[in-house]
């Protein structure tokens, strides 16, 4: 089928939103609630398009397409009811923006800038919940929340924890725990999927605060250290610092999904007990070496060990968390220039 | 894995067998979770009842190494009900006639008895496995770490051919490999009976391609010995030197004790790590080595996919990449080798020396990995395995075994059988998640004991406790959940103070030499 979005024809299937057909040609609707891949709530209202014969502004997110659709996103009337929203949203939200750790990566903060939104009329009650940094890995700061629950049906329906839920009704909405806990006192899992998709500064990883604002890391793409699945982590970078990880989303296999180790498990290549020079036990302690010395003695060693007793009185275990480059060179080592095929790893185990 | 992760989410049915799949492969667990929401069946069977156990639609708390017994009468009852994939194992594999006679010694009451899962539930576990298909079976190390390890691993393909489960999308076999390169590490022939791809040393043609390869004039072609018979060579003095790569053994193998007392026997040990670690105390060099993001290559997942690993920071001091120093150590025995980075060593050896990766170059893992077997540049990868249910050697071949108990079972000395795992918060000997925060999750190492346990011996939540089996004993706090059955302990090893290791036993499936992790017998004592 066919409809048109801001005078051009787009093509369109069955079962496309008009946020799925508007995104794959290139228009940009802003959105706050949304999560591709779950059912839509239409809750935060921001992507709303007006559509030709309806009286009324669609949230395009929930929204199907229809064949002779005619929408536009970007007329006054859009951009006004957008407007309004977002000052209903700054209301109530603290505008520190200077020193919040999403700056340059806040939803709301670039769609009140886009809107030219920047105070908002409407004078009213502030939220004053304390700022939960209890733990070392999530901080929470629900004077940020926009109630978009993002979080909760991430925790909910992705990662099938159920940590996470509304509690209250109206202005006093709050996410929280089963009891309003601290996370650690709850089931929570610490996978850190609430911070991935927080559009705001309410969920901020604590590990990142005061390393690098988000225009100054590099991503790089990378694979998760621990588990065997896999996951494709994006490390922001500043400098040699990684600042946070981020799962890639729609790469396979985890689709953007990450668990607490690999989200947060990543600073102990920073520690300061690191192995930094060869070591040579001597009179049963060690001494610092240097490489040459180091590498030298293991070779005579070696070379000596296979005149007196063969090869085969050498073997070796190769390293499951290094890359397949190490254990290659390490069997390498072992088949082609000690001559022995006493190689092995924790295969089994 | 015969099949992927990315069909977890579209399966229809799941039988998950030993794998505490939640903790210690948690995103997998999530893609079963979403299947569930939309309608898919799943099976749990497991000795402790975790937390996947509570998603099932039936759930089996069998006793610990009873997996065959239980795994043989399930098929004896899809044999004897004629619920099995006829057509499947009448065209496509073999040996049937020889299995089915095995799996007519185990009639589910049998069964029953050997695994504590009673014989109705079986037949409902079978009747409910023949009318979904397919089905997709995991399994992780609750699976292998048995004496009857190899045996088990036989027993889940077994049951997954004569379901005719084999061949398609989310079905198969599937072991979640508990760590991030260790089917890597397999690939890449770091075991002694294989070249890189799984070539056989014992192969003359093969010792002949490696050689001409590796510029040589013959390469050893006999197999070489496995990591138990190494260490307990160091003890005998047949192993003279023992070069450990990124491996903390005095905590992870069995028998911490025995353990120490083979690497202290060693007349050359060679360890090269990250970190200091319970490993390198017995150490005669110590080469410092790059970690995680100081360096470019590549880790292949569970899955068999091939990704790319990055570096972005350069390692601390002279720490020094690990191909790098394998090269000098070769250059100083003779060696010169061409290859000066990971791209290099990939993309002009490994992948030119491995058929089933000859497809995989750097240029082409830029973004998503591409799963194995991937032969050629123009190849899009290999999502599932033996398509079609065209197997390696043709047919699909059962494997007649039968059930053995553990080498050691619980007696009136040691009542209690110990089983032990891993935790969510926590990897292997902790030398990374020890100094990335989680300790503030999870900071020391519990006994998990049952109630009925915990009443009868008096002891309180959080209480110490004595933990004593044949080989050591350690004193943990006592952590009294519903997930342990009475007679059972579980603990995990991720904590030098309290390890499972202290206690577990050097005993190895005959085959793979695969430790019995899984079941040891133990006596818990209030103190």
């Amino acid at each position: 089928m066919n409809i048109t979005i801001n005078g051009k024809v787009c093509e369109a299937v069955e079962g496309q939103t008009i946020l799925d057909v508007a995104k794959a040609n290139g228009f940009n609707i802003p959105t706050l609630c949304h999560l591709a891949g779950l059912t839509p709530t239409g809750a935060c209202r921001i992507c709303v398009v007006e559509i030709e014969g309806m009286r009324n502004l669609v949230a395009s997110c929930a929204s199907p397409a229809t064949e002779g659709m005619v929408v536009r996103t970007d007329s006054e009337r859009v951009l006004s009811a957008r407007r309004f929203i977002v000052e209903l949203l700054v209301s109530c939200h603290p505008l520190d923006c200077m020193t919040c750790e999403k700056t340059g990566d806040c939803t709301l903060q670039n769609l009140a800038y886009e809107l030219g939104v920047t105070s908002s009329k409407m004078e009213g009650e502030k939220y004053n919940y304390p700022v939960d940094s209890s733990n070392p890995f999530i901080m929470r700061d629900y004077n940020k929340c926009i109630l978009c629950q993002k979080c909760v049906r991430v925790c909910n329906e992705i990662q099938g924890i159920e940590a996470i839920k509304t509690t209250n009704r109206g202005f006093d909405t709050k996410v929280a725990t089963a009891y309003d806990t601290t996370l650690q006192d709850s089931n929570c899992v610490f996978c850190g999927q609430c911070v991935q998709v927080c559009p705001v500064g309410a969920l901020t990883e604590m590990k990142s605060k005061g390393l690098g604002r988000a225009w100054e890391t590099k991503k790089v793409r990378t694979t998760c250290p621990y588990c065997g699945v896999g996951c494709q982590l994006e490390l922001h970078v500043k400098g040699e610092q990684i600042v946070k990880i981020m799962a890639v989303e729609d790469a396979s296999p985890n689709k953007g999904r990450l668990c607490v180790k690999g989200r947060f498990g990543y600073d102990f290549i920073y520690s300061e007990e690191r192995l930094t020079t060869p070591l040579i036990r001597e009179n049963g302690t060690f001494r610092e070496a240097s490489w040459d010395e180091a590498l030298d003695l293991v070779a005579a060693k070696f070379k000596q060990i296979i005149a007196e007793s063969g090869p085969d009185a050498i073997a070796g275990v190769s390293c499951a968390r290094s890359i397949n480059e190490d254990s290659y060179q390490m069997q390498k080592l072992f088949r082609a220039v000690i001559g022995t095929n006493n190689i092995d790893h924790c295969a089994r185990t | 894995m015969t099949n992927s992760f990315g069909e977890f989410a579209d399966a229809k049915m799941f039988l998950c067998i030993g794998t505490n799949m939640t903790e210690a492969h948690p995103v997998a667990s999530t893609f079963l979770k979403n299947a569930l929401r939309k309608g898919a069946k799943l099976i749990v069977v497991d000795p402790r009842k975790q937390p996947l156990a509570d998603l099932a639609d039936i759930y089996c708390q069998i006793k610990v190494g009873s997996d065959i017994a239980f795994l043989n009468g399930l098929m004896n009852v899809i044999i004897t009900e004629n619920l099995y994939d006829k057509d499947f194992v009448e065209n496509r594999c073999d040996n049937f006639e020889a299995f089915k006679a095995k799996i007519m010694e185990y009639p589910a009451e049998k069964a029953a008895e050997i695994s504590g899962v009673d014989a109705g539930k079986i037949r409902e576990v079978a009747h409910l496995l023949a009318a979904v298909k397919p089905a997709m079976l995991c399994y992780t190390l609750g699976i292998t770490e048995h004496t009857t390890g190899k045996d088990n691993v036989m027993s889940t393909a077994n049951l997954q051919l004569l379901l005719g489960n084999m061949g398609m999308p989310s079905a198969g076999v599937n072991p979640l490999r508990g760590q991030n390169n260790v089917q890597g590490a397999c690939d890449m022939g770091a075991l002694p009976n294989v070249f890189p791809g799984y070539q056989k040393v014992i192969d003359p043609a093969m010792t002949e391609k490696f050689a001409k390869a590796w510029n040589v004039a013959k390469l050893p072609d006999k197999n070489g010995i496995m990591m138990p018979q190494m260490m307990e060579g160091l003890v005998d003095k047949k192993i003279r030197a023992f070069y450990v790569f990124g491996e903390n053994l005095a905590n992870t193998e069995p028998d911490i004790r025995k353990v120490e007392h083979e690497l202290s026997s060693a007349e050359f040990l060679v360890c090269q790590d990250i970190f200091p670690t319970e490993t390198t105390r017995f150490a005669h060099v110590v080469f410092p080595a790059a970690a995680w993001s100081e360096d470019d290559g590549t880790f292949s997942s569970s899955e068999r996919r091939v990704n790319r690993v990055r570096k972005v920071k350069t390692p601390p001091g002279e720490a020094k990449p690990n191909w790098w120093i394998f090269k000098e150590l070769a250059k100083r025995m003779g060696h010169e080798w061409a290859s000066n980075s990971g791209r290099e060593i990939w993309d002009n050896e490994i992948s030119i020396l491995a058929p089933a990766l000859g497809g995989i170059k750097y240029s082409r893992i830029e973004e998503d990995g591409l799963q194995w077997p991937c032969p050629n540049t123009e190849h899009p990868g290999t999502a599932f395995l033996h398509r079609d249910g065209v197997f390696t050697h043709g047919k699909g071949i059962f494997n007649p075994v039968d059930w053995k108990p553990p080498a050691e079972v619980p007696d009136k000395e040691y009542p209690f059988v110990l089983s032990t795992g891993r935790r969510l918060f926590h990897y292997h000997t902790r030398t990374q998640t020890g100094r990335s925060g989680l300790n503030f999750l999870m900071s020391e190492e519990t006994a998990d004991i049952s109630a009925d346990d915990a009443q009868r011996l008096g002891i309180g939540p959080d209480e110490y406790v004595k933990v004593r089996s044949r080989r050591g004993e350690v004193k943990v706090r006592a952590r009294i959940t519903p997930q342990v059955p009475p007679g059972m302990v579980w603990m995990s090893f991720h904590f030098r103070d309290g390890s499972a290791n202290w206690l577990t036993n050097a005993v190895y499936d005959p085959n793979t030499l695969t430790a019995e992790y899984k079941a040891c017998a133990v006596t818990v004592e209030k103190l």
